[in-house]
Parts: C-alpha cells; sequence; structure tokens
C-alpha cells in the first residue's frame, strides 16, 4: 500500500504541481486548500505525511501544524512546511510549533520526491 | 683520548652525500608546493646527521654552516618560521656549499672561502629576520592533502522526535553521500525503568568516508542543526599519510639492516675473478676435445655443468655492479630547475625507467654526456614560454630522460618538445665549413653534421652551451663506452637524442673467427648472421669498393685481413663472409674462416698497451692466446661514407 500524503496550499496551481509529482512518484495524494479543511481530512483519515504552505486564510500552515501535533495519531508524523522565504523566524517559529523541517519555495520536484521519500521511508 | 676516528670517514662522506641528496629533493618538493610535517622532518633530520657527524669528526666549516642550517630547519619545523622562495634559494645554496666542503674534507679538493661564507651569510640574513612566510609544518586549510572524509558528532535534543524527525532517517540520508562508519555513544542512556521512549539519549560519532562538499554534509543536518550538537571535522590525506609514513619508517629501517656497503674495489676483483674462471673453463673445454670418447662424455657433461654455474655466478657478480640509471637521473631535477631559473624557460622534467640498470661503471662515464644534452635541449631546444604560446604550445616545456632495456643494450633516451633542429641552418652551416655535403641528403645525414667539431648553428654562445664543443664529445664519450648516439628530429616538436650503450664492459659473447692468420673475435652482439658467399654475389664498384649481395641489399664487403694488416695470400671465389651491424650501419666482413662461439672476457688494450684502431680490447682464449677483439662500429666508420637515412 503507497504511502499517503496531505498537500495544504491555498494555492490551487501549487496544490496541482506537488500533487502530480507526489503522484507520479506513487504516492497517494489528499488535497487541501486551507487549514481548517486539512485539520477535518486529518481527523478522518490517516495520514504518513503532511505537507502544507505557511500563508493561507482560515488557518494558516503553522497553526495547522500545532493542531496536528495535538492528535494522537500526528505526534511524530512528518509535517512539513512549504515556506517562500528564507526567513529564520517562520522556520523557529514552525519549528516551535512542531514542524519536522521545511522546504524552500520555488523547489524541484525531483527535490520534493526525495524528500518525501526520506522522511516516508 | 685519542682515537682514531679516520677510518670512519668514508662513511661518513657517504651517508652525508645521501644526505643533502635527501635534503635537497625535500627542498625542491617544498619549493614545488608539497608540505607536511613529515617533509621538513627529513629535511631537518638529514641536516642534523651531517651536523653531528661533522662535529665529531672535526670538520669545522661544515659543523658551522649546517649549525646555522640546523637552527633554520627547526624553526621551521616547530611552525615558529614559515618558507618562501628565496628561503628555500638559499638552502638549496648552502646544498651545494656543503657539497663543496665535503669535496674538500674528502679529496682535498678546497672549497672556494668565498663561496662558503657567503653561504652562511644568507643563512644567518634569513635567521636575522622576523619569521614570516606560511608554516610549512602546520597542515593549513587549502594546503592540506586532499579531503577524504568527515568526522561527525551528532547529539540530538531530547526532543527531537516530537518534531517527527527521526535520527536514522538523518543517518540514512548521510549515507547517500558515501560509505558511514556509525558509532553510537549510550552514555546517556538512562536505565530501562527510567527510559522515555519518546525522549532522545542518543548521541552518535561518524565518519563519512567520502570526500563530500561540507554544505553537503551540513545539509542533511539542516532541519535539526538548531536542536542539536552537531560538530563536523574534515579529515585530510596529510593526517593518513603522516600515521603511514611513521609507520613505514619503522620496516624501512629493519630494510635497511638487510645491505651492506661494499667497496667498489672489492666488487673488480670478483668480476675479474669470474673472468679468469671463464678462461679456465674454456680451458678444460678445449683440452676435452683430444680425449678418448667415453670419457669425453662424461668431461662434456661436467664441462657443460661448470658452464652453467659460472654463468650462473657470472650473472650474480655483473649483478652487483648493477645499479638503477635512477643515480644518474635524480640529479636532474635540480638541475633543470637551475637551468630553467637561469635562461628564463619554463621547464618540467618527466623521467621514466629510472629503476633500469645499468654498470656502475657507466654509470658514472654516462653522467657528463646526459648533463650536456638536457643543456642543449634546455637551451636551445625549448622556446621561450611567450614563443610556446604563440606557436600553441603549452608554455611549459617537457624534457624527457628514458632509460630501458632493448636487447643486449640499455637505451637512454633525452627528449624535449621544443622547435626540433632546423635542416636548412644545419645544412647552411655544414657548406660554410666546407664539410662534404651529399646531394638530397636524409634527415640522419643532416642531423649527422652536428657531431662534427666546433659545430654549433646557436644564434649566440651562451654561458652554458653553444660553444660547439659538446656534440662530438658527448659522441665521442659515448663511442669510448662501446655505445652510439642518434638523432631524432621533427621541426616545432621537438627533438630526441637516442643513446644506446651495452649493459657491461666486462663480459661478452663473441664469435671468434680467423683472418689474415690471426685469430679475431667479433662481439655477438653485433653479429648478424655469417654466410657462405657465392660467386656471383660479389660484386665490384668503382670507387667504392666491393659488394656482397645479401638477400635483396648490397652490403660493403670488407676483408677483415686486410683490415687488419694482414691481407690474404689469395682471393678466395666464395669467401666466408659475417654480416655485422655497427653504429647503425650494416657491412660484411669476409674472414678465412669460423671458428666458434664463446664467451669472452674483455681486457682494456689500452691499460695493458695502447690504443689501436678498429679494435676494441682483447681476450684470452682458452688455449692461451690472446685474440683482439674487432671494433665493429669503428670499421663501419673508417671505410664507410655516412649511411643515407
Amino acid at each position: 500500500m503507497s504511502a499517503r500524503i496531505l498537500v495544504v496550499d491555498d494555492s490551487t496551481s501549487m496544490r496541482q504541481m506537488v500533487s502530480f509529482a507526489l503522484t507520479s512518484a506513487g504516492y497517494d495524494v489528499e488535497e487541501a486548500e486551507d487549514g481548517v479543511v486539512a485539520l477535518d481530512h486529518a481527523r478522518k483519515s490517516r495520514y504518513d505525511a503532511v505537507i502544507t504552505d505557511v500563508n493561507m486564510p482560515n488557518m494558516d500552515g503553522i497553526t495547522l501544524i500545532r493542531e496536528l501535533r495535538q492528535l494522537p495519531d500526528y505526534k511524530f508524523t512528518p509535517l512539513l512546511m512549504l515556506t517562500t522565504e528564507s526567513g529564520a523566524d517562520r522556520k523557529s517559529d514552525g519549528r516551535a510549533a512542531g514542524a519536522t523541517g521545511w522546504l524552500v519555495k520555488p523547489f524541484d520536484p525531483d527535490q520534493l520526491v526525495a524528500t518525501v521519500r526520506r522522511v516516508t521511508g | 683520548m685519542n682515537i682514531d676516528l679516520q677510518r670512519f670517514h668514508a662513511t661518513y662522506f657517504e651517508e652525508s652525500r645521501e644526505g643533502l641528496d635527501e635534503m635537497e629533493s625535500g627542498l625542491l618538493a617544498l619549493e614545488a608546493g608539497e608540505r607536511g610535517a613529515e617533509l621538513i622532518d627529513s629535511i631537518f633530520r638529514a641536516a642534523h646527521s651531517i651536523k653531528g657527524g661533522a662535529a665529531t669528526f672535526g670538520f669545522s666549516a661544515m659543523a658551522e654552516l649546517t649549525h646555522v642550517l640546523e637552527t633554520l630547519l627547526d624553526q621551521v619545523r616547530s611552525g615558529d618560521r614559515g618558507i618562501d622562495a628565496a628561503g628555500v634559494d638559499a638552502l638549496l645554496g648552502s646544498v651545494d656549499v656543503l657539497r663543496a666542503l665535503l669535496d674538500e674534507a674528502e679529496h682535498q679538493q678546497p672549497a672556494d672561502p668565498s663561496r662558503v661564507r657567503a653561504a652562511a651569510e644568507r643563512l644567518q640574513a634569513l635567521l636575522g629576520e622576523a619569521a614570516t612566510g606560511a608554516p610549512v609544518a602546520a597542515a593549513g586549510p587549502g594546503q592540506d592533502g586532499e579531503l577524504l572524509g568527515w568526522r561527525i558528532a551528532f547529539q540530538p535534543e531530547p526532543g527531537l522526535f516530537m518534531s517527527g524527525n527521526d535520527p536514522l532517517r538523518i543517518l540514512r540520508e548521510l549515507e547517500e553521500l558515501g560509505p558511514l562508519r556509525v558509532q553510537p555513544d549510550l552514555d546517556a542512556l538512562p536505565s530501562f525503568e527510567a527510559l522515555d521512549p519518546l525522549q532522545s539519549a542518543l548521541a552518535w560519532s561518524l565518519e563519512l568516508q567520502a570526500p563530500a562538499e561540507r554544505s553537503a554534509v551540513e545539509g542533511v543536518f539542516a532541519w535539526v542543526e538548531d536542536v542539536s550538537r552537531i560538530e563536523l571535522e574534515p579529515i585530510h590525506r596529510q593526517r593518513e599519510q603522516e600515521t603511514a609514513a611513521t609507520a613505514s619508517a619503522g620496516p624501512a629501517r629493519e630494510a635497511g639492516e638487510g645491505s651492506i656497503r661494499v667497496g667498489v674495489e672489492k666488487v673488480d676483483t670478483l668480476v675479474n675473478l669470474v673472468g679468469e674462471l671463464v678462461v679456465t673453463r674454456s680451458m678444460l673445454q678445449q683440452l676435452g676435445a683430444g680425449i678418448d670418447p667415453a670419457l669425453a662424455e662424461r668431461m662434456d657433461a661436467a664441462l657443460e655443468q661448470l658452464g652453467r654455474n659460472t654463468r650462473d655466478l657470472q650473472d650474480a657478480v655483473m649483478g652487483i655492479r648493477m645499479l638503477p640509471v635512477d643515480a644518474v637521473f635524480r640529479r636532474f631535477p635540480r638541475l633543470v630547475r637551475d637551468l630553467s631559473g637561469k635562461l628564463g624557460k619554463l621547464v618540467r622534467l618527466q623521467v621514466r625507467g629510472e629503476s633500469t640498470e645499468l654498470d656502475k661503471g657507466l654509470i658514472e662515464k654516462i653522467a657528463d654526456p646526459l648533463v650536456h644534452l638536457v643543456r642543449n635541449a634546455i637551451d636551445h631546444g625549448l622556446e621561450d614560454p611567450a614563443s610556446r604560446s604563440e606557436a600553441g604550445k603549452d608554455p611549459t616545456g617537457t624534457i624527457t630522460l628514458d632509460a630501458s632495456h632493448q636487447g643486449g643494450h640499455i637505451v637512454i633516451e633525452v627528449g624535449d618538445d621544443g622547435r626540433g633542429l632546423d635542416r636548412e641552418r644545419i645544412l647552411a652551416k655544414a657548406r660554410e665549413r666546407g664539410l662534404e655535403v651529399p646531394e638530397d641528403p636524409g634527415d640522419a645525414q643532416v642531423w649527422d653534421f652536428i657531431f662534427h667539431p666546433g659545430f654549433s648553428t646557436a644564434g649566440a654562445v651562451t654561458d652554458l652551451s653553444g660553444r660547439g664543443v659538446g656534440m662530438d664529445v658527448v659522441r665521442s664519450n659515448i663511442r669510448q663506452l662501446g655505445g652510439n648516439v642518434e638523432l631524432a628530429s621533427r621541426a616545432g616538436e621537438g627533438t630526441r637524442v637516442v643513446i644506446r650503450l651495452p649493459l657491461t664492459l666486462a663480459i661478452m659473447d663473441g664469435m671468434t673467427v680467423s683472418a689474415g692468420g690471426e685469430t679475431l673475435v667479433l662481439p655477438l652482439a653485433n653479429v648478424r648472421e655469417a654466410l657462405q658467399a657465392q660467386p656471383g654475389d660479389i660484386s665490384t664498384v668503382k670507387g667504392q669498393g666491393r659488394l656482397l649481395k645479401v638477400r635483396d641489399a648490397y652490403l660493403p664487403l670488407l676483408s677483415l685481413g686486410d683490415a687488419c694488416g694482414n691481407p690474404a695470400s689469395g682471393r678466395s671465389e666464395a669467401p666466408v663472409a659475417v654480416v655485422v651491424e655497427g653504429d647503425g650501419r650494416c657491412l660484411a666482413v669476409e674472414v678465412d674462416a669460423l671458428l666458434g662461439q664463446q664467451q669472452i672476457v674483455v681486457k682494456s688494450l689500452e691499460r695493458h698497451y695502447r690504443h689501436v684502431d678498429g679494435i676494441s680490447g682483447a681476450t684470452i682464449l682458452g688455449d692461451g692466446r690472446v685474440a683482439l677483439i674487432v671494433d665493429v662500429g669503428g670499421l663501419a666508420r673508417t671505410h664507410l661514407l655516412p649511411a643515407a637515412a
């Protein structure tokens, strides 16, 4: 059974790109357009990794990560942030919230797949 | 107490010379950019030994100079002083002076005191200067040997798991960069009862055995670096070499104990004795010929056995005298360095076949000709860097020294990738000097003019070469050794000088023949074939003498009897002829009869009598008679015109 990845981003094109890359690599991908939807999905289904953008309406990525860490099923799940800034503050905020790591946009789809492979392998 | 220390002098001189050679090659390596504690240590040790002996044996001039040298080197060794180009130059200069002082002590050839003073002053000046230059012994960044890998200490924070991170994942990612050795550190691991599975209590010592970029290694830890202890330490080849060097210094010293120094005279005596043995064996063989057949058969077997033993003994003894040609080649890095500096050329020296062995006597005699040839190559052969660049060549020219065994000879080549020989200029010069120039000469004939005394097409006579006394002396020196010299060249690409020498001078295989009532020996190395000429094969050409048809070629035919001043009473219609090759040319010599083939010990005619043209030595045959050895090369030269290429 292939690993299931939850991809969260308010930009449709970004979601589609990430989805496509991961699906081509054999992963099962679920999309969500903001933190609220994502949390909902996460409660209903178990995912092996979550990739989330930071800036989203309704619930941003960092809050999402904090919320996810409260769920027993997601205590140790890899939660990755997609960040445009290489600014340290967002990363440290993310870390404080419990993020596993980050991917800086724009990223190379292959790199994305490799990273996902590492954390789900 | 007055112990006579003189008996130890000889060893001291030899050791010191070797030490100076080591210092010199160490200094040249430093100059070329090599670094490392072991390198500077070896230079220091050499100076230190020489100083010790000089003081002990009372060679005060050497002791003083080496003392300053040692002080300087000690500072470099401990990192208190760096070394720069001027420093290396001064040190190399003092190596030269020390050699001169050694000569003074050993051979009573007085060294120039002003040179000694100048060298000492230079060293003192360096000492007086504040320590400058980059440290040599310390392996600084960028000066190290290549990167071999990384030593990494990794200790994640206890709460690492809570962020979904997994140390194992990180280690696996690290392994993507190369082979990884992992050593877990369990010091912080609590007892099982106290263990909190959600907390990380482990640390790791890792060794990545691949020359990865630091950024790549750091990248693996990017997500956890703020919350973990991560220490990176590069592993460089330098450190590996040092441990390897000290490790091998041990066994090497033991290997040294397995050899002993032997005086050359002792070896020469051995060679003579073996030579006498060969003659005695021949005598026995001859006597054996006249014995009753039954006894003769057993005698033959015994003699054959003796023959094999003698041959083996001979090879072994001759082997003692054989030294690698490196004994000569190793002086060239220094020479090339000095010359290229003086002449403003960029030169790289390539040496091949330095372990090829040749007779010690030859080694000493080949040194001067080689030095002259290398000088020529750098001075006249190689163009200056600007011209080379213009011509699309590497501004650094290459001089090649190559030694190899070919047939019964050793071949030494001195090559350069310079401008090559200028055919037209040589021909012009030859005509100018009134030398006979054949019609449409082949390349080999043109190059041959270079060997004429006083011949030089050098535009200006430099201090080093160009006086035109060189090439002819080189050739005659080499001929005296029983060898020959040839030139090969391509315009714009370079020149090669090829020297061919017999492997040894002392013993050779020879074909005994009788000619004009005398027994003569033709060196087997020169003999191509022997045949019975048919009457129709001989023709006489006006102005050229007789020619012998051998298969498809016509070779000049010389009567050996005539050549030796003993003309045969009658001319045979179908004479026995031996085709020989000397000095690169073939000819046929007419003899009365072929007598046999045997090993002969070469005795010098010069030493016992005087030089005779056409004769290269003498030997004593089995029956006790003296037979002269024909100098085939000389015969070819005197009786034939220069060969067409």
